[in-house]
């Protein structure tokens, strides 16, 4: 039995006005370390199959959606049967709108699904293991993670439509104490095969913040000039990408929303000439071309499944130029039907590089200022600027006259992501990098570390 | 409270006939302790804009998993097919798993003494399984609800949404215990929406009903009064977007239940996650300030603080009869007089610092995740003789009453925390004197329970808690409750974000 076998019995079996068939094969495999040993790990296969029941009544077009793990051909039938029992029973869904017609053939849909396996970590585990005890030597303990997903897409639908994706994504992150607790350092990535990971490059970052950390000042609370590194942008990039939903612009409850009704699309936000942009080919973060959804949501309709997802620019040249829609948005709003893309990259004037050189550019540059390492518990406090608050965590630098002097204390900071766009001083070459925090549920970013005249640090954290 | 019998849908799987294949491969092939986990999980999500159906979903996840300890070493493999053959299969697979850790792993694996319980049942205390309901009577309540607050002069939006989830978990490990279980919850929201189109200005307002270790009945009136909340919160919202913003500075604080069992779960309940205080979240959710050495020494808050941890109250979102290593379920005190007394413990780390049983509170939140210490409902007692709210307030010169949480943060120690919330009150000479808007309250865990003068007696307690409380890699969600109390505070931070945000 094989997903597309499954995916091809629901739809012969339906008997509704339309029907949608999304499969979902993951394999996983994940290692946990903490205090310089190896903790948990696992190796897990999930298989979820959801089928969308179309049903058109005399008030209009509902959809019912039922979800299972574990689906065998003998349990398709009853599922069917219950998405059909569920369509008929709602009322009609605000974001109905016709199925969308077969396009050109998806590529390799006979094909049987993409898989890892521990075997993805056959490298890193015995460097780990070095890794752990050169670190016993030296006075530092280890902390991370490292997880390997492989997910395979088949949807299929009553229209003709059959489209496969496969999505690899890894991730790897270090957090290195000092034995005493004092000093703490962070070093990640996304990966999609962990071929291309080195734990020893990682590990020599951790060691150099640790090192830099040795001599400590304590800073009070106040506005500072501020180095952000690629994995601190990509938190508050992602956090304003998640926040660029039309529906809610339209409506009046964002930031996007523009005064007097609509939204602020064609608003200048900031005078550099940063571009915010997602594309499914970005080499290296490659990610879904079409549309894959098992719940209705303002961020994505059931009923726009297999809707091709290109490149898009949600800010261009500094100008607020589009916000993530489905079609029903789209028809709402009067604006193209531009759906989430399941990547994220910002670029600074002319494509990203002026030559600084990233963040060591940027450190030899300054005369004065903090370096952080990476941002935690960000939340929005503020929905009308899109003010959010968090901390800076794993290291906070000093750098003076274009070197790094020593760490300071953590600091909570009060930033809005969209203020912030207007106030960048510098604009590093984008980079790939993993988002500290929002790297479980988004690892393909590509940013840049950014300077800021005046960040707001609002007080000061004990945390170290 | 009336529970039903456990679901015979879930009872109908091979359960026992699985556990043994997968217990007895574990064995046989050097297993010193082995532990297999059935579970199936039914989730429901129904989303209402405007009183318009946005979306309605139905999912289940079935599946299982083996856990094994090896010459000391944790393996654990997790499959989805529902035979004898397969849980073998994945046995071998985590003994295996376990024998690869094995060159990486220096702390080995040994786990606290429990007794074992041979073929034991618990099942949740509620009255009407939300996946009994028929969906038209679902939409009917939501869409009605919403349309109330529609009418209301002056509210713009209104979404609604009610989360049902049904969690079974039958445990069976190589030493005896063999434990079936099924918990039910549900959480109902609202939120009003207020915009004004000419300033461009815009506020919402949530209903402050908790979610609730509860059926459906809750839905209907029973621990909640649904028909006085949705009444109220239209004049609420439209006072809160006329209210003047608040000036900084330091102020006393009543804080009402609502609110503060989000601030008892960040500054509490994590810190005192032994598994934390260990390191062993250092990469992910973080550390802990309330480390082990002290234990029993550290001043956490005032002599008025005690808190518990439990996974036994009733309608408590992580209660249940036994936990995910067959640990039975109990209540004890994490701080005692301001001091803290306690941790929250698995068999592994109870075991590790020699603190005999486990208390309980191993959690995985789905069939394919490893079991790891998650939160109990950790909740702050009420004074018995205690004060009223009103009487709370009647102590406060200058200072403001806070209701409802929204917007939480804290650091990766545990130490600097900011909260906002959904109403509050400016409070002058004693009395209530109007709402203030754009309040956040920011302080330094031990100062703030340091700063707690009273706490509110019995009549003022609320079970607070969430569906989704975060911690682990890969991650992982957790239902939790907090009980607590009003509560006086002196002297604490407030910010305005608007001021905050440069305008």
């Amino acid at each position: 039995m094989t997903p597309q076998d499954v995916v091809e019995r629901a739809l012969a079996l339906s008997r509704s006005d339309g029907c949608i068939v999304l499969a979902e094969e993951s394999s996983t495999a994940n290692l946990r370390w903490a205090n310089n040993t190896l903790t948990t790990n696992g190796v897990t296969r999930t298989r979820d199959l959801t089928v969308i029941a179309v049903a058109d009544g005399a008030e209009g077009r509902s959809a019912g959606v039922v979800t299972r793990s574990g689906v065998t051909l003998d349990d398709v039938e009853a599922m069917v049967r219950a998405a059909e029992a569920k369509a008929r029973s709602l009322p009609p869904a605000e974001d109905a709108a016709p199925l969308l017609a077969a396009g050109r053939p998806g590529q390799g849909w006979d094909a049987p699904p993409d898989e890892t396996s521990v075997e993805v970590f056959s490298s890193l585990a015995p460097a780990l293991g070095e890794l752990f005890q050169a670190a016993v030597a030296s006075g530092r303990t280890l902390y991370g993670y490292a997880e390997h997903d492989v997910t395979t897409t088949y949807l299929a639908t009553s229209t003709g439509v059959r489209l496969r994706h496969d999505q690899p994504t890894g991730r790897i992150e270090l957090t290195g104490r000092s034995t005493d607790g004092s000093r703490s350092a962070w070093a990640g990535r996304s990966t999609r095969g962990f071929d291309d990971v080195d734990v020893l490059e990682l590990d020599a970052a951790v060691t150099q913040r640790l090192d830099w950390a040795r001599r400590r000042t304590d800073l009070p609370a106040g506005r500072y000039e501020t180095i952000l590194p690629p994995s601190a942008v990509g938190d508050l990039m992602t956090y304003l990408y998640w926040s660029a939903v039309a529906l809610d612009a339209h409506e009046g409850r964002t930031v996007f929303s523009r005064r007097g009704g609509g939204t602020r699309i064609g608003d200048r936000l900031t005078d550099l000439e940063v571009t915010l942009r997602s594309d499914p080919g970005l080499q290296g973060l490659e990610c879904s071309p079409f549309l894959a959804t098992d719940a209705s949501s303002r961020y994505a309709s059931v009923f726009d499944n297999g809707m091709a997802v290109g490149p898009t620019d949600w800010i261009h040249d500094g100008r607020l130029a589009a916000l993530v829609q489905t079609r029903h948005s789209a028809r709402v709003t009067g604006l193209e039907p531009t759906p989430f893309v399941d990547n994220l990259q910002l670029a600074g004037p002319q494509g990203g590089s002026d030559g600084t050189g990233g963040t060591g550019g940027m450190i030899a540059a300054t005369r004065r200022g903090l370096l952080l390492t990476c941002l935690w518990y960000i939340r929005e406090v503020d929905p009308q600027t899109l003010l959010l608050t968090g901390l800076t965590r794993d290291g906070v630098f000093l750098v003076e006259d274009g070197e790094v002097t020593g760490a300071v204390n953590n600091f909570r900071f009060n930033e809005s992501p969209v203020d912030l766009l207007g106030r960048l001083a510098e604009v590093g070459p984008a980079e790939p990098t993993l988002p500290r925090e929002f790297g479980d549920y988004f690892t393909r970013v590509a940013m840049p570390p950014v300077r800021v005249a005046d960040f707001n640090m609002s007080s000061v954290s004990q945390a170290s | 409270m009336v529970s039903g019998a456990i679901d015979d849908r879930f009872l109908a799987l091979p359960r026992h006939e699985l556990a043994d294949a997968a217990l007895a491969r574990a064995s046989q092939l050097g297993a010193e302790h082995a532990d297999f986990r059935l579970e199936r999980l039914r989730d429901q999500t129904t989303r209402l804009h405007d009183a318009r159906l946005e979306s309605s979903s139905d999912g289940e996840t079935s599946g299982f998993a083996v856990r094994v300890v090896v010459d000391g070493s944790w393996g654990f493999a997790a499959g989805v097919e529902l035979t004898a053959d397969e849980a073998a299969r994945v046995a071998a697979q985590a003994v295996e798993m376990a024998r690869t850790s094995q060159a990486i792993n220096s702390e080995p694996v040994e786990l606290a003494d429990e007794p074992t319980y041979h073929d034991a049942t618990w099942v949740s205390a509620y009255e009407v399984n939300p996946f009994d309901v028929p969906q038209a009577d679902v939409q009917e309540r939501l869409r009605e609800w919403s349309a109330r607050l529609l009418a209301a002069a002056g509210i713009s939006h209104v979404d609604a949404e009610l989360l049902a989830e049904q969690e079974n978990k039958f445990y069976a490990d190589l030493a005896g215990t063999v434990t079936t279980q099924q918990r039910v919850r549900i959480a109902p929201e609202l939120t009003a929406v207020w915009v004004d189109p000419e300033s461009g200005s815009f506020d919402t307002m949530r209903t402050l009903a908790p979610p609730a270790g509860r059926g459906y009945e809750y839905v209907q009136g029973t621990g909640w009064d649904w028909d006085r909340e949705l009444e109220e919160l239209p004049a609420l919202l439209l006072e809160k977007s006329r209210a003047p913003t608040v000036e900084p500075g330091t102020y006393d604080l009543v804080v009402h239940p609502s609110n503060l069992w989000l601030t008892i779960h960040e500054s509490i309940g994590h810190a005192t996650e032994l598994d934390r205080a260990l390191g062993y979240e250092a990469n992910y959710a973080g550390t802990s300030f309330a480390t082990f050495d002290k234990l029993g020494s550290l001043r956490y808050g005032s002599p008025a603080m005690h808190v518990t941890g439990d996974r036994v109250a009733e309608h408590g979102l992580a209660s249940t009869g036994y936990d995910d290593e067959g640990v039975a379920t109990q209540q004890w005190d994490l701080v005692r007089d301001g001091i803290l007394v306690g941790y929250q413990l698995d068999r592994r780390i109870a075991r590790l610092k020699g603190l005999g049983r486990s208390n309980g509170c191993a959690f995985a939140d789905a069939p394919y995740h490893f079991p790891i210490q998650r939160m109990a409902n950790v909740s702050l007692q009420p004074a018995p003789d205690g004060p009223s709210t009103q009487e709370l307030i009647g102590a406060v010169g200058r200072g403001i009453y806070v209701l409802g949480d929204k917007s939480w943060s804290i650091d990766m120690q545990r130490y600097n925390f900011q909260f906002t919330g959904q109403r509050f009150y400016r409070i002058e000479g004693g009395r209530l004197a109007g709402m203030l808007r754009d309040v956040a309250y920011q302080a330094t865990t031990t100062e703030f329970w340091g700063s707690m003068e009273a706490v509110g007696g019995p009549r003022t307690h609320l079970l607070g808690g969430t569906f989704t409380c975060g911690k682990g890699q890969p991650g992982q969600g957790a239902p939790v409750s907090h009980g607590c109390p009003a509560a006086l505070f002196r002297g604490v931070r407030i910010l305005n974000p608007v001021q905050e945000a440069g305008r």
